[in-house]
């Protein structure tokens, strides 16, 4: 959960992908292998290896109207092939605070 | 409360039409993130981890009826209904979106409500204590000062890019309840010996990484010279301060390595050399005088100390515990201070919901002359509440959940957002102060241990304060899980320190029980009912309580 | 990078002079603080005039005494988040009194520009055309200031005082 906003050097330890928020409304977001971005993560292209990491940051970086602070996430893969938050600040970024929210949504 | 006049307002206005346009320009791509970034930040505009975050200024945590109503509106229209209330008495609005942000700020500036420098490298909300202006022994109101102060540093154009954020705090009090001694710049005003108001200015506290307590820089800085000599201390700030590192970017920073005495001096040089061709920034009795008559004040009754309906509510047990715990002495005869406890059991702490809001805003009106207070312990108040109507007023407050009585207990946790919120976070903070509010909710227990401050920050940047809570916890992460170091002893007011680490960072599932641990550690050793946690600690040193924590562990 | 003066895009009469060529003869130049400090006294006198670059950590005393000499000072912004440079100029303009040209140079973007205005510089060498292009309505965007800087425009205090002043006389 440390802040992966410093990444610096791209290193990934097993499947990742790269996530973002949405420029205009904040919403969480996951690149596509279509070039495009998702907030649904089974969309989410999943890399395995650095480089194909580091390419996908850079399209993704690249697409600075669309998105912002993007950086590689890890997943975890299920057997079933669904892809799942690789870590609690993921987790959190997809499903929302653990905590119930004050107003019922 | 203050009032805006056209000029303030024009100037919110002009505000709020630059950001639609800047707002405009980034949706277009006109601007990079890289260009918006700050200028978004300037207007209290983050990034949090599922979406926007929007910070709103409550100058000096001061607010009225219609203002909160507005929040109330924001909350609804533009969020999920419910604000945060910050340790630097703002408020948070979680879930925001960049595109409608122009328009909540529209919304926010027809009652002169703003966000301006809510974030940035730039100079952030002068707070001061909930109860200022009604407190007793208070020598003037500090928020007069705020409001200087406010004005002079609002959009000022050489120090809006300063190396790091900067953050003023203000007491009148003998007792500092707005925690000068951790700001950037902390003022205490006091009358010297001929009787002349002035400033002790400190500099160089605050906490995260490497938390400070501020050193005094100059002993007595008189009223009319506080802008000059803010303005010197800003100057040399701005010039020398690191901007090579962002964690060593803070003036305590430059403090630190200068030494105080290396930094008066300079400060001193500077703002000698000021005086010498520039008097624009001294302020003669007619402006200071301008600002406190648009401050307003309620015109009180003359009314008992002990009225009937009083007399008649107190055979009530639960209004009576509540009396005894959330009502503060006034300033006035027959009036007092209500504490209203955003700590309910089990519930995030400093979170109040648009209906919460709207209906304290009616409370307001009706009992406390439309005026509402935002304290940094993340709880509100109602400033100018006649003693004859708390009865009528705790059943009110009872209905809408904001009646624990639970002010400055083991369970008044002050707790940043944490990681279910906060991109910076390493762990949790909220869930933890929940649980702790469930294991201490027994309200007796909880007046068995008596005033204990605990804070929580789920992060080194230390927005919860922990650095100077009775007990602090701190979120760390270590091998992807989340573990949390506790520290006691610290405190934030006029005799503020840091607190003691006790021993090794402890897991989430542990966090409660540690707690309690220490809380029976200190009921087996304290020297009397009335030693406060605290004190027991400074007698007794950390050893005692860190036998008794991992003892088993 | 188009150079704004006077609140709208004009010609740049200086010449800018790399550390390693020659100081030519005539015209104006714009060198860098390392340069000019070699000689500080011929080259201030330059018939053609002389502007200097001063890096942004750089106190400005060692400049002061050339100021009255000075075609232009250039100061640097080298990101826009870096404010160290509207110190210098406050101090340039308002404690030693320098009446040449003050240029913004670095990251210089459309949103600081009335900062760096009212901070007390006069030219402008923007970033991006479109930038400079609006300047003039970039810096009609408030009529309200809080604080006095050099730039003459009356705070928002002393028009409630002359307001004051005026209310009470008229009475």
């Amino acid at each position: 959960m440390t802040s992966p906003l410093e990444q610096k050097k791209i290193r990934i330890a097993g499947p990742s992908v790269v996530t973002a928020n949405r420029t205009w409304d904040g919403v969480v977001i996951y690149r596509t292998s279509q070039h495009g971005w998702s907030s649904d993560l089974s969309d989410a292209a999943v890399i395995r290896t650095s480089d194909e990491a580091r390419a996908l940051l850079a399209e993704s970086v690249a697409d600075d109207v669309g998105a912002i602070g993007a950086y590689i996430a890890p997943v975890e893969i299920k057997d079933s092939g669904k892809i799942k938050p690789g870590n609690l600040r993921e987790h959190i970024r997809l499903q929302g605070v653990t905590i119930e929210l004050p107003v019922p949504a | 409360m203050y009032a805006y006049d056209e000029l303030d307002r024009t100037l919110i206005n002009e505000r709020v039409s630059e950001f639609r346009d800047q707002v405009k320009r980034r949706l277009s791509g006109e601007l990079t993130e890289d260009e918006f970034k700050m200028l978004r930040l300037q207007n209290g505009v983050y990034l949090q981890l599922h979406a926007y975050m929007f910070r709103v200024a409550i100058p000096y945590g001061t607010l009225s009826s219609k203002q909160l109503r507005r929040l109330a509106h924001v909350a609804r229209r533009y969020d999920r209904g419910y604000g945060h209330f910050t340790t630097r008495q703002n408020i948070q609005f979680n879930w925001i979106k960049l595109a409608e942000l122009p328009d909540a700020l529209a919304d926010l500036a027809d009652v002169g409500i703003h966000a301006m420098q809510t974030s940035g490298n730039n100079t952030r909300n002068v707070t001061s204590d909930q109860w200022a202006g009604v407190a007793p022994g208070e020598i003037a109101d500090p928020r007069i000062w705020s409001e200087l102060i406010r004005q002079y540093t609002t959009l000022h154009p050489e120090f809006s890019f300063l190396p790091r954020k900067f953050k003023f705090a203000i007491t009148a009090s003998a007792h500092d309840r707005a925690a000068i001694k951790v700001h950037d710049i902390g003022l205490r005003l006091y009358k010297n010996a001929e009787g002349e108001t002035g400033f002790e200015v400190l500099v160089g506290g605050g906490l995260g990484r490497t938390p400070f307590i501020g050193k005094t820089i100059k002993p007595f800085v008189h009223g009319r010279d506080l802008l000059s000599y803010v303005e010197a201390i800003l100057r040399v700030y701005n010039q020398y301060g690191r901007r090579d590192n962002i964690y060593k970017a803070r003036i305590k920073i430059l403090v630190h390595e200068l030494g105080i005495e290396k930094f008066a001096q300079e400060v001193e040089d500077e703002w000698q050399q000021m005086r010498a061709t520039d008097t624009a920034l001294t302020l003669d009795d007619a402006m200071i005088e301008d600002i406190r008559s648009r401050f307003s004040y309620p015109a009180y009754e003359k009314l008992p100390h002990m009225p009937d309906e009083l007399k008649k509510a107190a055979h009530d047990a639960h209004f009576e515990a509540w009396r005894k715990n959330s009502v503060a002495p006034h300033k006035v005869s027959g009036y007092a201070i209500v504490t209203l406890s955003l700590k309910p059991v089990g519930g995030p702490p400093g979170d109040a919901t648009a209906d919460q809001m709207d209906a304290v805003a009616d409370l307001a009106d009706k009992y406390s002359f439309g005026e509402i207070r935002v304290g940094h312990e993340q709880n509100l108040a109602l400033p100018h509440v006649a003693r004859r109507d708390l009865p009528a007023l705790w059943k009110a407050l009872d209905k809408i959940d904001l009646a624990t009585p639970n002010v400055n207990l083991i369970t008044d946790i002050i707790a940043c957002p944490g990681l279910d919120y906060c991109s910076l976070a390493n762990a949790r903070s909220i869930p933890i102060a929940q649980e702790l509010t469930r294991r201490f909710a027994n309200h007796d227990t909880a007046n068995l241990i008596g005033r204990l401050h605990i804070n929580i920050s789920g992060c080194i940047n230390a927005c919860g304060h922990h650095h100077v809570g009775h007990i602090g916890i701190l979120g760390v992460e270590k091998n992807g899980e989340e573990f949390y170091q506790i520290t006691i002893g610290g405190r934030a007011d006029e005799n503020a320190e840091v607190g003691t680490l006790i021993g090794p960072a402890v897991p989430y599932g542990e966090v409660a029980d540690v707690i309690e641990d220490i809380v029976e550690a200190y009921l087996a050793l304290r020297a009397q009912p009335d030693e406060l946690f605290v004190d027991t600690v400074k007698r007794l040193g950390v050893e005692p309580f860190r036998e008794r924590v991992y003892a088993t562990r | 990078m188009p150079l704004v003066k006077n609140g709208k895009i004009s010609r740049d009469a200086l010449v800018h002079v790399a550390d390693d060529a020659p100081i030519p003869d005539g015209g104006a130049i714009l060198i860098s603080a390392a340069r000019f400090l070699e000689d500080p006294e011929a080259l201030s006198r330059r018939a053609g005039g002389t502007g200097v670059i001063w890096p942004n950590n750089r106190d400005v005393d060692d400049l002061v005494p050339y100021l009255d000499r000075l075609a232009v000072v250039a100061l640097v912004f080298p990101t826009f988040r870096d404010g160290r440079a509207y110190s210098q100029a406050r101090l340039l303009k308002e404690r030693y009194n320098y009446r040449g040209e003050l240029r913004a140079t670095g990251q210089v973007l459309r949103d600081q520009f009335l900062f760096m205005l009212r901070a007390g510089f006069d030219a402008f060498e923007v970033k991006k055309d479109s930038d400079a292009e609006a300047f003039a309505n970039t810096v009609k965007r408030y009529s309200v200031f809080y604080q006095p800087t050099g730039d003459g425009r009356m705070t928002a205090l002393h028009r409630r005082m002359m307001l004051r002043h005026s209310e009470s006389a008229s009475q």
